[in-house]
């Protein structure tokens, strides 16, 4: 087990940068998240951290070692470091234990000793009994515990999980998703994983790190991506975040400031230090909107209600902004239908804090 | 940090030296040794090669022939083997695999056995004819001595090729394109011509191209065919030129190989040009189109193509049979003289003969054995590797198969003719010449079944155990080689059955001792004793068609296309 330093690290290919300028620090024993849209660099990130790909600047640290920088790299099979791929990776011509085993054998254990690590490798995966049969008549899911159990035999100071759960149908996903939190816990191994899926990452992670187009877009806790986005990108990408022009007012106060939004005044939860200024954007969740029922709030058109079962989902124009499309779910009953008029109001935003600063 | 850097670089820099080398010795030594004779012979830059090249007739009376026969039988291949193509693919004609098997197989069996065989067939002695009692009266001359039998069997022999890239292209083609066509309102013959044909140029020049270079370098048709008529094409020549004049010749025939080399690439080079003038690129991928219904036409269609196989595979191999069963030239096949004394003479009693069975299957098996252990590092750095130079490596082993034979052979013996510098090892008229110039020629046919199946191996396989511990050796051995075994090995029976009956390089480069079977087998023709060639090449397209058996055995495990055989 090992903490994990990103230190400014960049990586081109060609004249595209992949990482861009991306500092990150795992500590020992954390479970991180690496969370993005497809060509975010994520895989990239991945690879640099496993020595698959060479750092074009900057500098990877794995526990106090060095292990990439411009100078050089080390070699994967020099890291210690286990990946869960997300195809598994099984070799087809090694059954189970062989599969599971092969570290061990390479670094040239005594055989009785990798018999029996593979035997308790099995066991922590609930594969008992099945280390003579070949990969090919495996389920989807033992495969998957195959994969972790390989990783896991040769006590890695690192796990990587590259979307170990986007090839497995959905019920599966959910018992794969607690049996890592299950691992995770036993082990206390550092876990970097990688995915694309907001939930899969906020269910399992102490920290997730969101990437935009190579660089990190935030660093932070579940919580704290989903109630104070660093940026319009984390807004809009975590859940969907509705981004809303909005002028400050006044100065941050116990954490809040009041803005103008769409033309109404509201108290939004801010970053302390903020100052009145204009062109800022607020964010707001479904959640946060409800239809007015007295004065107060804002006009505008009911574009489109659909019916989802006990509740609908409304998507709404403001008068004041038509181009903007506010979303938010109305349970039952139902009573705005498309094409109405509606007046709505927001009880509750962030203030994105004004760029240039990036986490 | 360094020193661990150092340790893991230093394996994947130790399989790049050995495989650069090994490539440079097989592929650019030779071409770099054919050109350094023509543009400076014996050190110093001069034209006399080429001039006395140049001003004999019988050059351009050879030139002359290898275009007419290289064209016409590209010709015919491209016709048939693309009619044959679009029969089999696109329409529901029954029985495809054992078609596909059936009309593939002449290119699994050597030229000059398909000359022979076609030769019996046809000739006065033909013990087929006499069965009818159909055969011209003795000395009448065999048809197929001629410009035309020379084109029509290497139509025969190159048909298949063509055949195959054409289906390949046709199962390529998206269903709707066929069925945009259909639903506008094209029947299906307007759609043949108008979207399918078009769309297969490119896999239909490609084809040409290939069939060209086959056709341009091919040796045993034309010596079996042409020979006798005294019509020489350029390969011909260059044998008859060593086989009268020796090494005091070779300054000349080096010409005439680079001669034949350039009418080659001349071929591949209109390919490419003629491919570029439209975009023919197909950007989606889809399920193969509906097969066309044949509807009454059905049992015609399928009648005709087992007629073609009839032709083009079943008589000529069972002319050669009768005549490997006959005592005598001319002397007819019944119950009393049916003799197996051919084959015994062959095997138990001809020396030379026993040498080449001997000499063939130890050559053919050491090159199949090293093409293998050589193409699962190259594919590896090919396929997988990062370098960029890398994927010149793949053009350098390419070329020694892309040339004609003949330049290979050529390039050999003047590589070698001298004693090898500083070991004063001598190659020259002995075995080891024939093994360096296989080698050289057939790594590629290992090479390219090898890399298509990394390329259908998921590379996290191999990242799994890197990360796992394994160093480059490590992973090559345990992870690497049993993945791609199956296609590697496969590319190895196919040196195997394709350098077994080999005649082209070795008919330059045998010396007494050192015979093979194509070489004994042409000798044997030459002298007449026709029906011991025949029981010769019967062995040897029994041998091959049990290796082929045999591979099928393989075809689970193996990427699609590796063995041409197969559907």
């Amino acid at each position: 087990m090992a903490r994990l330093t990103l230190d400014r690290v960049t990586k081109s290919f060609a004249d595209f940068d992949a990482v861009k300028d991306v500092s990150i620090d795992v500590a020992d024993g954390e479970f991180l998240a690496v969370l993005g849209p497809s060509g975010c660099g994520k895989t990239t990130l991945l690879r640099l951290v496993a020595g698959f790909e060479k750092v074009t600047s900057g500098e990877i640290r794995i526990g106090s070692d060095v292990v990439s920088n411009s100078g050089g790299s080390v070699a994967p099979e020099k890291r210690r470091v286990g990946i869960v791929f997300q195809n598994y990776a099984l070799w087809p011509h090694m059954t189970v234990a062989e599969n599971i085993g092969y570290s061990l054998k390479v670094a040239k254990l005594d055989k009785a000793v990798v018999r029996q690590k593979v035997e308790d490798a099995l066991a922590l995966v609930n594969l008992q009994g099945l280390g003579e049969r070949r990969p090919a008549n495996l389920s989807g899911g033992q495969r998957q515990r195959v994969a972790l159990a390989r990783c896991l035999v040769a006590a890695p100071s690192l796990v990587l999980f590259d979307e170990p759960l986007a090839n497995l149908d959905v019920h599966l996903r959910a018992s794969m998703e607690n049996e890592f939190a299950a691992f995770h816990k036993r082990t206390g191994t550092t876990i970097v994983y990688i995915t694309h899926d907001q939930a899969e990452a906020m269910a399992l992670a102490d920290r997730i790190a969101v990437m935009d187009h190579g660089r990190l877009a935030q660093l932070a806790t579940p919580r704290e991506l989903y109630h104070e986005p660093a940026n319009e990108m984390v807004a809009s990408f975590i859940s969907q975040g509705i981004l809303l022009p909005a002028d400050v007012l006044t100065g941050e106060e116990g954490g809040h400031c009041k803005v103008r939004v769409l033309g109404t005044e509201i108290v939004v939860r801010c970053r302390p230090g903020e100052h009145p200024r204009a062109g800022a954007k607020i964010c707001c969740r479904s959640g946060d909107l409800e239809v007015s029922a007295d004065a107060t709030g804002f006009d505008g058109l009911v574009k489109r209600a659909i019916y989802q079962g006990g509740a609908a989902r409304i998507e709404f124009a403001p008068a004041a902004g038509p181009d903007l499309t506010l979303h938010f779910e109305q349970s039952d009953p139902v009573t705005l239908e498309s094409g109405t008029e509606a007046r709505l109001r927001i009880k509750s935003g962030w203030l994105i804090p004004a760029a240039v600063v990036a986490s | 940090m360094p020193s661990r850097i150092r340790e893991s670089r230093g394996q994947e820099m130790v399989l790049t030296a050995a495989v650069a080398v090994v490539i440079v010795l097989l592929s650019l030594l030779p071409m770099l040794r054919l050109v350094k004779e023509i543009v400076a012979p014996g050190g110093s830059l001069s034209t006399v090669a080429v001039e006395a090249g140049l001003r004999s007739p019988a050059t351009w009376i050879a030139t002359w022939h290898t275009l007419v026969v290289g064209i016409g039988g590209t010709l015919l291949a491209v016709l048939s083997g693309t009619l044959v193509a679009v029969l089999v693919s696109l329409t529901d004609i029954r029985g495809r695999s054992a078609l596909v098997l059936c009309y593939v197989m002449p290119l699994m069996i050597a030229p000059q056995v398909t000359a022979l065989a076609w030769l019996q067939l046809f000739g006065p002695a033909s013990p087929f004819l006499k069965l009818f009692g159909a055969a011209p009266p003795l000395g009448t001359k065999n048809p197929l001595y001629s410009t035309s039998g020379i084109i029509l069997l290497l139509g025969v022999q190159y048909g298949p090729l063509v055949f195959l890239l054409v289906r390949a292209g046709l199962r390529k083609l998206p269903r709707e394109l066929v069925e945009a066509a259909r639903a506008g309102g094209a029947n299906w013959f307007t759609v043949l011509v108008t979207i399918v044909l078009p769309l297969m140029t490119p896999s239909i020049m490609a084809a040409a191209a290939l069939a060209f270079v086959s056709c341009v370098g091919n040796f045993g048709i034309p010596a079996f065919l042409g020979i006798p008529a005294n019509y020489l094409v350029l390969p011909t020549l260059i044998y008859q030129k060593l086989a009268g004049g020796g090494p005091s010749v070779l300054g000349e025939t080096a010409f005439l190989s680079v001669l034949i080399g350039i009418i080659a690439m001349a071929g591949i080079l209109a390919q490419e040009m003629m491919s570029r003038r439209r975009d023919y690129r197909i950007s989606s991928t889809s399920l193969p189109a509906q097969p066309y219904e044949l509807g009454r036409w059905r049992p015609v269609v399928q009648a005709g193509m087992w007629l073609l196989i009839l032709l083009v595979l079943v008589l000529p191999l069972f002319g050669l049979v009768l005549t490997s069963l006959v005592p005598g030239y001319g002397i007819a096949l019944t119950a009393k003289t049916a003799t197996l004394d051919n084959y015994r003479f062959v095997l138990f009693e001809h020396d030379a003969a026993n040498r080449a069975f001997f000499n063939s299957f130890w050559l053919s098996i050491a090159a199949a054995f090293f093409a293998v252990v050589v193409a699962v590092p190259v594919g590896y750095l090919i396929a997988w590797g990062k370098q960029r130079w890398v994927r010149l490596l793949n053009l350098s082993v390419e070329l020694p198969y892309a040339l004609p034979g003949v330049v290979l052979a050529i390039a050999s013996l003047l590589l070698f003719l001298r004693p090898i510098p500083l070991t004063g090892i001598q190659l020259y008229n002995t075995v080891w010449i024939i093994l360096y110039a296989y080698l050289a020629r057939f790594l590629v046919l290992a090479l390219r079944p090898t890399i298509s199946g990394y390329h259908q191996i998921d590379r996290a396989l191999e990242e799994a155990a890197q990360v796992a511990g394994a160093g480059l050796f490590t992973r090559l051995r345990t992870i690497v080689f049993p993945l791609v075994a199956p296609a590697a090995v496969a590319g190895g029976l196919l040196i195997f059955m394709t350098a077994l009956s080999e005649l082209t390089v070795s008919a330059l480069l045998w010396s007494s001792g050192s015979e093979t079977i194509g070489v004994v087998m042409f000798s044997f023709e030459q002298g007449g004793d026709s029906n011991y060639a025949a029981a010769m090449s019967v062995i040897t397209v029994t041998v091959t068609f049990v290796l082929m058996l045999v591979t099928n055995l393989l075809a689970p495990h193996l990427p699609s296309g590796v063995l041409p055989w197969r559907d």
